[in-house]
């Protein structure tokens, strides 16, 4: 059994100021198997994070539903953690207090809290930082507390919205790497969304490239590439070959967005 | 040279911060005992002194001013209990806001000094009548400032409180009320010191102690000295006070500045 069912999602925006509604997302049809690693990859504006939005719950579909583990979502839950692209961190709690922010909603005792609380500071290696503010870590740091923020509640899948997008190049590598390592490990089912094509493949056992505006799935990818990954990989032939393959899946619907936009 | 937005040294600062008062107190001085303008109307500085002085071991005026702190802090914080909470129920729901909002952004523009002779009427020209100006005069800034900046919480916040398990109260509680509360202390800090002005009129009218009751004392005997000194320890008072709530603020929210 499918550990999450997408059916027939599709999402529509009313119009602004009297114009037609958008067509954001067309019906789209997604079963993820359980500890896979899904990424989403497609040019912006293709809908891929109202997908993820509707799957946590956030925004409701105009049609169509999601079920998780059979249930059907109908607003956002600790059952499916979410990382965004915005630095979400709660400014005023230190770096422990953001990661045990759903555990206390919850009302687990103090105690259970410290212990999760500081092993999920471990694996993500921020042991020392706990009692810094938000404000004084760097982008990778505040998204690596993010991370385990979302893992803290052991959600039953991992959203993530773009959560490497406004790092640099050479921190996004090292998060990618983190991130999978920690996937290897534990095994978590992981819907990921991003817009660079390299980040996909690496970080996924499958790649679901969507299609311009209005989205809809256009290929499914299987990646089979041996785990444990390591960061040179990405210069192997298989790799490459992979990367060349969306690239020009990618590069059509980038082209369709591009001529869309100037008319 | 003068750069636009270019920073300006610390001791550079303090310096000119001190220059002005000094030319300013210089130029008083100038007019004043230099006979340019009539004593009966501007007293100088160094007679201001000595009926500061005389006032406050002769006439007992630390009572006043003490009275006057006491009038400006109770309607102050009776005005805060009530508005804060208001305040954050108008941001957090919206139907709260709908009802309310135009009541009291139209009390908002009612003046609290033509409020005076009315709330005598109610309360007579004791203490309760001088907290009500204060507090007619600040509850509607508060709670209207506090709507708009609880309205203005980070949805990004809320959204990812939410997808962490928090229920709509948790949101209320432990998102929205702790993001706000740095602004909403500034705004307080704003409020208080346009309370002091509030307290002032509410003494000049119907009153028989206070800062503002000697400076309408001393205008029927032409005691300019006094009146300059009264408005100028409402100054310094109004200066402490906001320094002692700033130093509170940070104290509170190290995580805003830090």
């Amino acid at each position: 059994m499918s550990k999450l069912l997408i059916e027939g999602v599709s999402r529509t925006f009313d119009g602004v100021r009297g114009g037609q509604p958008v067509q954001a997302l067309q019906p789209v049809d997604l079963a993820v198997a359980a500890n896979d690693f899904i990424t989403i990859l497609g040019p912006s504006g293709c809908g891929k994070s109202t997908l993820l939005r509707i799957v946590a719950g956030l925004e409701a579909p105009s049609t169509g539903r999601v079920l998780l583990d059979g249930k059907a979502v109908t607003r956002p839950g600790p059952d499916r953690g979410m990382v965004f692209q915005s630095y979400t961190l709660f400014p005023w709690l230190t770096v422990a207090e953001n990661i045990g922010f759903g555990l206390r909603e919850q009302g687990r005792p103090e105690r259970e809290r410290n212990e999760i609380v500081a092993s999920y500071v471990d694996l993500v290696g921020l042991k020392g930082f706990e009692n810094h503010w938000p404000k004084q870590l760097s982008g990778g740091m505040q998204q690596r507390t993010a991370i385990a923020r979302a893992l803290a509640n052991d959600p039953a899948i991992l959203l993530l919205d773009e959560p490497f997008g406004a790092l640099d190049n050479q921190t996004r590598g090292l998060m990618q790497e983190l991130l999978l390592g920690i996937w290897e490990r534990r095994k978590k089912t992981v819907l990921f969304v991003t817009h660079d094509i390299e980040e996909a493949i690496f970080m996924a056992s499958r790649v679901i490239v969507m299609s311009a505006r209005p989205g809809r799935i256009k290929s499914d990818v299987p990646v089979d590439l041996p785990h444990p990954r390591h960061y040179t990989l990405k210069t192997s032939p298989e790799f490459s070959a992979l990367k060349a393959q969306l690239t020009e899946d990618i590069r059509v619907e980038a082209m369709r967005t591009a001529q869309t936009q100037s008319v | 040279m003068l750069r636009p937005l270019h920073p300006v040294a610390p001791g550079t600062r303090t310096v000119l911060g001190i220059a002005f008062f000094v030319l300013f107190v210089a130029f008083w001085a100038w007019i004043t005992l230099g006979g340019h303008v009539n004593r009966i109307f501007l007293a100088d500085p160094l007679s201001m002194l000595k009926d500061g002085w005389r006032l406050l071991v002769e006439d007992r005026f630390w009572l006043d001013i003490l009275i006057t702190i006491w009038r400006v802090f109770g309607g102050f914080v009776l005005a805060s209990i009530v508005a804060v909470p208001i305040g954050i129920a108008m941001g957090a729901w919206k139907p709260v806001e709908a009802f309310l909002e135009p009541f009291v952004s139209f009390a908002r523009y009612l003046p609290a000094s033509a409020f005076i002779p009315l709330l005598i009427l109610w309360a007579g020209i004791g203490e309760l009548e001088k907290l009500l100006v204060i507090f007619v005069g600040s509850v509607f800034q508060i709670i209207l400032i506090v709507a708009v900046k609880v309205g203005g919480t980070r949805r990004d916040l809320v959204e990812a409180a939410y997808t962490l398990g928090a229920t709509d109260n948790g949101i209320v509680k432990r998102v929205i009320m702790p993001a706000n509360a740095p602004e909403i202390a500034e705004t307080l800090r704003l409020v208080l010191g346009w309370a002091w002005t509030y307290v002032i009129v509410a003494e000049l009218i119907g009153s028989s102690s206070g800062i503002g009751y000697m400076i309408i004392n001393s205008q029927s005997r032409l005691a300019t000295g006094q009146i300059i000194f009264g408005i100028i320890v409402i100054g310094l008072i109004g200066l402490l006070s906001d320094f002692a709530f700033k130093a509170l603020n940070r104290w509170l929210y190290p995580w805003s500045l830090a």
